[in-house]
């Protein structure tokens, strides 16, 4: 069976020990994280996890029933229609052409965010295969520090 | 009103009806054990070792259908009843476990005796607390209570700093739990039962495939009905041993590695499997690509994990076993044709007299399958039957004649040796009227064999009948079948004096060679009213068979027992 890239949220209780659940679930059982993100939801008792995950037809069936099996799940989402964005803060020298990087940033819905007497930082926030690319475009300027978020998906 | 932390888990347990809890002392839950010391609503077994007080209330917990009870201390306490969490884990039994935990301002610090319990046991339990607050304690233990017993059982632990029970509080223990994430279901959903009774009523071969579930789900008086009504033939796996009745025509044998020829042919052609509770274990299955290649799949289960986990389903049914066979049964009734299954009955009986479940009985050496044959002659449907892992146990779910679920306690998905003794004394505990006898290995048994000391104090007759062949026999077949007979690490030639081992701990032992010495232990063993040993020299050599050879097809079974009476 082919694998595929599935991005699943997951609404949790928001209490101790369920981030320990989830991973552990996921090592536990053999499964791939590409990416998680973890923040509670406004005016709730809730938090929303972000997955990123690969995996068989099988395997994708499992991961979203073992994680509704969960006592403090709510609800599991597998997106298909989705909003997905993910950011990345990248840290250049100061030497580096600031001009250009802008440029690409904005290209890649970001911008300079931060400056120093050494170096600057620049962010973009896009779909996670476009942040890909934009770190790809970036290399020639010989980053020193790239830091991703990870993925958060909202269903249309 | 107010009382402390330890006040509140004496309360709670009485609240919820437990009539004995199984446990072992220390530091951090000496708050609680003062309590307990204090009242007398409910009994406490002291076993000698954390695992047995686990087991035990496992035990007690299959052989009733209650939920099982045990506690435990912190650190060392806790680690050695992790492999009881596990055991009921793999095999979805209602247990409470109760761990003592250092005091909250010293966790995360390497405290004396302190580990992470609820870290150590997440993979191995439904659920697990760490409780932080007094507050939080009976909110957590009545839902502790509460999950192990619902939807698909298991074990729930309640780790409990020491400050926490040893604090005054309100104590209000909720009559009811809220808990928006956590809803099984029970009811299946209509339509696709529906589809389902269709798709039987259109099948030639239909065949019950009977798991766990339907003992957890108390459902097997529907189940026998829903044979008899569409005169479907079944087979059960080893967790489901009694469901159908040894008597009944309908029942063609046990599945999987070690069943019957005829149950795992039935598996093999049947054209419509109607699993209710069972999972499709690789013990059962075999090579999976194989497995029953001509069969549509109606797979009834309470966790909705299970259904689509391993084998592609056809009609899955999200639903308790019991709910959704009564359903069923009330659409079939008038539907079904049992004539139309006339020809199906007829092949799997065929089976049967092609390669029945025999052996070859001996007049020098007790052979391992008489010595359950006789258990069963004599004691048959009286008796709660325990057992460890390995061929003994193996050998007791071929040839026992199990009359009624909750009559077979075993150890099926974690396979744990020195299961059966402290089981069979919680079995003995929720039943005192009933001959509890543990089938056990001279292997297992060694693995709780301290538990001799707490049968005697307690006056718990439980027998052990230990089929002794020397050997940790079921590891010896297989390097006897598929390891050129290298006997690695598995002859047990040097043995304690059993006899005197029961007796030193204040039980009662029979040294048996013969079926003679058998019978006369097993009735004074009955008569004596004392924690016994028997301890039956069998064929050393003795293979279980049938055998599917791990990975291989279930149609190719290893069949003949060749060696005739060379002891
Ligand atoms: C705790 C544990 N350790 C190891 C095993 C692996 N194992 C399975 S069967 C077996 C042999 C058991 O020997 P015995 O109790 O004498 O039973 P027999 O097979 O001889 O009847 C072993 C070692 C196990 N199942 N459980
Ligand atoms: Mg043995």
């Amino acid at each position: 069976m082919d694998k595929v890239r599935r991005v699943i949220s997951v609404i949790v209780a928001n209490e101790a020990q369920v981030l320990a659940r989830v991973s552990g679930l996921f090592a536990g059982r053999g499964y791939n994280i590409d990416s998680l993100t973890v923040a509670p939801i406004p005016g709730s008792n809730f938090s929303h996890m972000t997955i990123v995950t690969r995996g068989n037809r099988r395997v994708i069936e499992q991961i979203v029933k073992q994680l509704h099996k969960l006592i403090p799940t709510y609800k599991v989402i597998e997106h298909e229609e989705m909003v997905e964005k993910e950011m990345v803060l990248i840290k250049f020298s100061i030497e580096s052409p600031i001009a250009e990087i802008q440029a690409l940033c904005q290209a890649y819905n970001g911008s300079i965010v931060n400056a120093g007497p050494d170096m600057f930082i620049a962010m973009a926030a896009d779909e996670a295969g476009r942040i890909a690319h934009f770190i790809e475009a970036v290399e020639r300027y010989h980053p020193m520090e790239i830091v991703r978020s990870g993925v958060v998906a909202m269903e249309r | 009103m107010k009382m402390s932390g330890a006040q509140m888990v004496c309360e709670a347990i009485i609240a919820e009806g437990v009539k004995t809890v199984f446990g072992y002392p220390g530091g951090a839950i000496m708050n609680v054990y003062d309590e307990i010391y204090k009242q007398n609503a409910f009994r406490h077994i002291l076993t000698r070792h954390e695992q047995a007080a686990v087991h035990a209330a496992d035990g007690y917990a299959r052989a009733t259908g209650e939920v099982g009870v045990a506690m435990v201390t912190s650190g060392p306490g806790f680690t050695n009843a992790v492999t009881g969490l596990a055991t009921a884990y793999m095999d979805s039994i209602p247990l409470v476990v109760i761990s003592g935990q250092v005091p909250l301002s010293l966790i995360g610090t390497d405290g004396f005796q302190e580990i992470d319990a609820v870290g150590i046991s997440r993979p191995c339990t439904k659920h697990n607390y760490l409780v932080r607050s007094l507050e939080d304690l009976p909110r957590i233990l009545k839902e502790a209570f509460y999950i192990a017993r619902s939807g698909r059982p298991g074990p729930v632990l309640v780790d409990i700093p020491k400050d926490i029970t040893g604090e005054m509080g309100e104590f209000h223990y909720p009559n009811k739990v809220d808990l928006p994430t956590y809803k099984p279901r029970y009811k299946g959903n209509d339509r696709q039962i529906k589809k389902a009774v269709e798709a039987i009523v259109n099948a030639k071969k239909p065949l019950l495939y009977i798991g766990g579930g339907a003992v957890l789900s108390d459902a097997y008086e529907l189940i026998r009905e829903l044979a008899n009504v569409g005169q479907i033939p079944a087979v059960e796996t080893l967790m489901a041993r009694g469901v159908m009745g040894a008597e009944n025509p309908l029942f063609i044998g046990m599945l999987g590695m070690h069943g019957s020829y005829a149950a795992n042919m039935a598996m093999s052609e049947t054209d419509l499997i109607i699993s209710l509770g069972a999972r499709f274990d690789d013990r059962v299955t075999g090579k999976l690509s194989e497995f029953a290649r001509y069969a549509d799949i109606i797979h009834i289960d309470i966790d909705p994990a299970n259904i689509g986990k391993l084998v592609d389903v056809d009609y899955p049914i999200v639903g308790d076993v019991k709910t959704v066979v009564e359903k069923m049964l009330s659409m079939l009734r008038e539907k079904v044709d049992p004539d139309r299954y006339q020809v199906w009955r007829e092949i799997l009986a065929r089976y049967d007299e092609l390669h029945p479940l025999l052996y070859n009985d001996c007049d020098d050496v007790i052979k391992p399958q008489w010595v359950i044959e006789r258990i069963g002659e004599l004691v048959g449907e009286e008796a709660i039957i325990t057992s460890d892992v390995g061929q003994h146990q193996m050998w007791a779910a071929q040839f026992y004649p199990f009359d009624r679920p909750r009559q077979w306690i075993n150890s099926g998905g974690l396979g744990t040796m020195g299961f059966g003794f402290p089981a069979a004394l919680g079995a003995k505990m929720g039943h005192p009227e009933k001959t509890v006898i543990n089938i056990t290995g001279d292997g297992s048994i060694l693995m709780n064999v301290q538990e001799l000391v707490t049968a005697a104090e307690n006056e718990l007759p439980v027998i052990n009948v230990i089929l002794n062949n020397h050997f940790l026999g079921m590891v010896r077949q297989w390097q006897t079948f598929f390891y050129d007979k290298r006997y690695s690490e598995t002859d047990l030639s040097y043995q304690p004096n059993w006899k005197m081992l029961a007796e030193a701990c204040g039980g009662v032992g029979y040294d048996v060679t013969t079926k003679e010495e058998f019978d006369t232990a097993l009735k004074s063993a009955i008569e004596g009213g004392k924690v016994t040993f028997i301890n039956v020299a069998v064929d050393r050599f003795e293979n279980v068979l049938p055998m599917v050879p791990a990975g291989g097809a279930l149609y190719n079974m290893l069949l003949e027992h060749k060696d005739q009476c060379d002891g």
